[in-house]
């Protein structure tokens, strides 16, 4: 802790915080008041509470159907950018070669590009190719960006990698694949992991991309879209709120996860 | 760090090799998609193949057909977005690199968890809050005071405030890396030298911290010239963003030329911007504390 830090400022960071916290949670919070609401419109002061409109987007074709091409994309972008991220991150931050701070800075392009004017460069291209959006397509898309992402994040990993360990299995005669498989890998792993959950979690919320590249095929978010364009229904709120309970789930597990390796570890040494 | 010396200056190495595969995607979704856009901006009104005279009519009707118009509302969205999560987010990333210690764990995961909630879902969230009459605000403004109050909803002020809230997590996290670089050592010797509190900000922490910083700058203002749902969800349509005018002219007005060159201007306006910015930037220091 600094010394110049004084009890006022320390305060004011806290409530300050606190602040923005509020903020961000707002509209999440009234998301969830929402989607118990009875009447069609959610207006306060609220008169009935009821839980209906969770029992149909529970059962609604439409809605397993959004969620199941959500998920195909999501999970697809996930194995894949981990696959490329991995070898990616080892261009990135192992290996010392000529073109590397040329790569560098290329992988960052597709980062800070604007997503719309991206994905709707690839509508262009495709049509221009003859192939027909579907999510297919949109798995492209999706992974133009979130590679780069996923490699950056396996890179900070891949940066605190002792190289010692790997030289150590070649001399006691590993051979390549042998040393991918029982020390490359399983040192990098927690970097893999949180890369794998943050290319699914990108992925499963992206809209911009999404948009001009899944065709005729819809994600939940592109609904959600549309519902507020064209008519907004009850189901908005309660799809929304389920979609909430099930990324506090997805993260709550991985910290679990996380901490029982760091545990583990631990104990182990 | 050991690298292993090829055998022949003819084999890649093997930083090259692992490039490879990121390498051949970027290649076919995202240098070719651009050079066929780069392609079309120069060709005549509504072609859809190569074929025709080159020409700049397209970059013509864009000042003559009043699309610059648009470039000002988003530009000027995005960059006023920057500006207030900026203000907003340096306390907050001053704190998690400075001051909250072991609770700056959870704390992260307090703002990083709206991320992974639809950012659509989130701006429905705000219609609700902003509604006239029965929305929260409003109810709670007329609960606590008695006054009847208007609305921000379907305007400039609800778009901005749509970009500040979306795109805030953006700048928080890069801007705590960059703050957590300063040495506390350096800061120290220059107190002990006599500097003030704003000296110190000024001349040593904010220097240092300036990489993480222009990161989260730079992440903010594109993720918010690319944005589109703010301008809808929150906006009402009473401005039309750069996207939405490309979208048209690929789609409904199937003019693919005009469409291209105005991406090609977006693209060249916010390449200008990240080159500035990256050239500036150690990735190795900020990612690997190297």
């Amino acid at each position: 802790m600094f010394s110049e830090t004084k009890p006022w400022m320390r305060n004011t960071i806290y409530a300050w915080t606190a602040a923005v916290v509020v903020f961000i949670y707002i509209p999440i919070v009234v998301i969830i008041m929402a989607s118990f609401v009875k009447s069609r419109f959610f207006r306060l002061p609220v008169r009935a509470w009821e839980t209906k409109w969770y029992e149909e987007a529970l059962t609604a074709n439409l809605m397993h159907q959004l969620h199941l091409t959500s998920f195909y994309i999501a999970g697809s972008v996930a194995i894949l950018s981990v696959i490329l991220g991995f070898f990616g991150a080892l261009a990135f931050a192992r290996y010392e070669w000529k073109g590397r701070h040329l790569y560098q800075k290329l992988l960052m392009v597709p980062i800070f590009f604007p997503q719309a004017v991206l994905g709707l460069a690839l509508l262009l291209w495709f049509t221009f190719l003859g192939i027909i959006p579907t999510w297919h397509t949109a798995i492209i898309a999706h992974l133009v960006w979130i590679a780069p992402i996923v490699t950056l994040v396996i890179s900070i990993q891949v940066y605190g990698y002792d190289t010692a360990q790997e030289e150590a299995a070649f001399d006691l005669g590993a051979n390549r694949f042998q040393v991918l498989r029982e020390v490359t890998l399983p040192a990098l792993a927690p970097g893999l992991l949180s890369g794998a959950l943050f290319a699914f979690l990108l992925s499963w919320v992206n809209f911009s991309l999404s948009t001009y590249t899944t065709g005729a095929d819809n994600t939940v978010t592109e609904w959600l879209y549309a519902k507020m364009i064209v008519g907004y229904t009850p189901l908005v709120p309660a799809l929304g709120a389920l979609s909430v309970y099930g990324s506090i789930i997805i993260l709550v597990v991985g910290y679990l996860v996380y901490r029982a390796r760091a545990r583990s570890k631990a104990a182990s040494s | 760090m050991t690298t292993r010396v090829p055998a022949s200056p003819f084999r890649l190495s093997a930083g090259a090799k692992c490039a490879i595969p990121l390498g051949l995607l970027f290649l076919v979704a995202f240098v070719a998609p651009l050079s066929i856009v780069l392609g079309f901006s120069f060709l005549p009104e509504r072609t859809f193949g190569f074929t025709g005279e080159l020409t700049l009519e397209n970059y013509e009707h864009f000042f003559t057909e009043g699309y610059y118009g648009t470039f000002l509302w988003t530009f000027g969205l995005a960059f006023a977005a920057t500006c207030c999560c900026l203000v907003i987010s340096y306390p907050v990333a001053y704190g998690l690199a400075r001051v909250f210690g072991g609770w700056a764990a959870i704390i992260t995961l307090i703002f990083v968890f709206p991320i992974f909630v639809s950012e659509n879902l989130r701006l429905v969230g705000w219609t609700l809050v902003l509604l006239k009459g029965g929305g929260v605000l409003a109810y709670t403004i007329n609960m606590l005071t008695g006054f009847e109050t208007g609305t921000l909803l379907y305007g400039p002020g609800s778009i901005l405030l749509g970009l500040t809230y979306v795109y805030l997590p953006f700048m928080i996290f890069p801007m705590t890396l960059g703050i957590s670089m300063v040495p506390k050592e350096q800061v120290e010797a220059a107190s002990d030298l006599g500097a003030n509190r704003l000296q110190i900000w000024r001349e040593v922490e904010l220097p240092i911290a300036m990489p993480g910083i222009l990161i989260g700058v730079l992440l903010t203002f594109v993720l918010a010239v690319g944005a589109i749902a703010e301008a809808k969800i929150l906006g009402g349509q009473s401005i039309v963003p750069i996207a939405h005018s490309i979208q048209h002219e690929f789609t409904y007005a199937q003019n693919w030329p005009l469409g291209s060159a105005i991406s090609v201007l977006a693209i060249v306006l916010v390449g200008i911007m990240v080159f500035f910015v990256l050239s500036r930037v150690d990735l190795d220091r900020l990612l690997g504390g190297r």
